[in-house]
């Protein structure tokens, strides 16, 4: 679904990507790890074509997101992203938020639109908030409705960038249950996180990224019972103490 | 000890609301036009295209660059002169007006511009990835998340900027078109009761913009809120 062959970036003469390869298959869920600075954000981004890439090949469903005639608004209308910080739009109504890109990208009538959304604020357990504005909501309900506002979209795939790291600790799960919801069923995913509680549930694989280079790409079990390299060791001892 | 004469004022209200008329007429054109023009200048400054923020840059920094009152007069002495030629229009049409609102118009843009161009860049950059990441071209991006974000977070300095509008129209004297403080000197030269007029002009110039800029803070802090 997703796959990543030799992409390098560089921002001026600083290397923020350093020939990476990775594969998500479709229904697969893939976590992202690694220290602050390693570039997951960076390589998340280029997935749905947000941040441009020098060199390599990067292709979505078949479609390759760097190259020059790719209808790029097209594609990322096809690819879910939740981000960090939500980015709810706070001039409109939840009902609304969920309801723009349906009408505005993809065609669909005004009332269809209001309908879907709704049946995903509710699968999300926010029915009763439709009328509210995202300021008027907690971190943990802009976050569910974030990924609501972009399954609405009817993505192939999600790409998930840190997305309860701006949250207070007991506003977590209820982000996380959504997630681990939506990979039992099937979802596609890629997720840069460090909650590797979510990771050991749903994860397929896990990615460690370090100085922009994808260090270690291992199936679950085998990255949390012996990764190979040194760095993932001492990231992994690190972050599992802090939790 | 001066003696004032209040008595030619009733006598002089018609003509002090024809020219309040053509006050607001220039101030309410330039505001309209300014907004429109000048986002599209402030767009075309953000747009990352030399060809477009280029010429863009270079208008809003002439326009601020040279005092108002010569803008007027450039305006009225030039602009007629082309317009005449190209368009064939009588000699005998009055063209102060016309003059007068094209150049309040194309100089408020530039002051404008920025106003919008500073609420542009007040919307956060990751709306625009989060309006791109659904799907929405950058005109889109623009037009649906970040402008109506951006004009809610400028209401009042936009406003602002139309209270100081609306007391420079009164440089319109310069090219002899009566506004509001135009027919008060008028009315006052010719009943030799200058100091009277210019005095009760000043005062409703003076109620008008303090109860806007009242208003204007008052909004501020529900906007902040
Ligand atoms: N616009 C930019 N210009 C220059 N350098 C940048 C830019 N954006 C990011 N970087 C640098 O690229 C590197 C990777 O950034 P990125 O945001 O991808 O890291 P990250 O792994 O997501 O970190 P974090 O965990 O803090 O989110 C960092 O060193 C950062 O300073
Ligand atoms: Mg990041």
């Amino acid at each position: 679904m997703i796959r990543f062959r030799d992409v390098s970036k560089w921002y001026g003469s600083f290397q923020v990507l350093d020939a990476c390869n990775l594969e998500v298959n479709k229904g697969e869920v893939v976590v992202v790890c690694g220290p602050s600075g390693s570039g997951k954000s960076t390589l998340i981004k280029c997935a749905n074509g947000l941040e441009p890439f020098q060199k390599g090949e990067l292709t979505v469903d078949g479609i390759s997101v760097g190259a020059r005639g790719t209808n790029l608004p097209k594609l990322r209308a096809r690819v879910g992203m939740v981000f960090q910080h939500f980015e709810l739009f706070p001039h409109m109504s939840i009902r609304d938020n969920l309801a723009l890109a349906q009408v505005k990208v993809l065609g669909r009538g005004r009332d269809e639109a209001v309908a879907k959304g709704l049946k995903l604020l509710d699968r999300v357990g926010l029915a009763a908030q439709a009328g509210k504005f995202p300021g008027q909501l907690s971190g943990g309900q802009q976050q569910r409705v974030a990924i609501a506002r972009a399954l609405a979209m009817d993505p192939i795939c999600m790409l998930f960038d840190e997305p309860t790291s701006a949250l207070d600790p007991e506003m977590i799960n209820e982000v996380l249950e959504v997630m681990v919801e939506l990979a039992r069923e099937g979802m596609t995913m890629m997720c840069v996180t460090h909650e590797m509680g979510f990771a050991q549930k749903v994860a397929h694989r896990v990615v460690f990224m370090d100085q922009g280079r994808i260090v270690e790409d291992a199936p679950k079990a085998e990255f949390f019972g012996t990764p190979r390299s040194e760095r993932a060791q001492l990231f992994l001892s690190k972050i599992l103490h802090h939790v | 000890m001066y003696d004032f004469d209040w008595s030619s004022i009733p006598g002089a209200l018609p003509i002090l609301a024809s020219g309040a008329l053509i006050t607001l007429k220039i101030t309410a054109t330039a505001i309209v036009v300014g907004i429109l023009w000048g986002t599209l200048l402030a767009v075309a400054r953000m747009s990352g295209r030399s060809w477009l923020a280029w010429p863009a840059a270079a208008y809003v920094n002439l326009f601020r660059s040279v005092p108002l009152v010569m803008v007027i007069l450039w305006f009225y002495l030039i602009v007629p002169q082309l317009l005449r030629r190209g368009l064939d229009i009588p000699a005998s049409y009055d063209i102060r007006m016309a003059s007068g609102l094209v150049a309040f118009a194309l100089f408020e843009s530039a002051y404008y511009s920025e106003i919008i161009r500073a609420g542009i860049q007040s919307v956060s950059k990751g709306q625009v990835s989060a309006a791109l990441a659904l799907g929405m071209t950058g005109g889109q991006a623009m037009r649906l998340v970040v402008l109506p974000q951006a004009f809610r977070n400028m209401v009042p300095l936009l406003l602002t900027q139309a209270i100081i509008l609306f007391q420079d129209t009164s440089l319109v004297y310069v090219i002899g078109l009566a506004d509001f403080f135009g027919s008060a000197y008028k009315v006052g030269d010719r009943d030799g009761r200058l100091v009277e007029l210019l005095l009760f002009a000043g005062f409703l110039y003076f109620l008008a913009c303090f109860g806007a800029s009242v208003l204007v803070r008052r909004l501020q802090r529900r906007v902040a809120a």
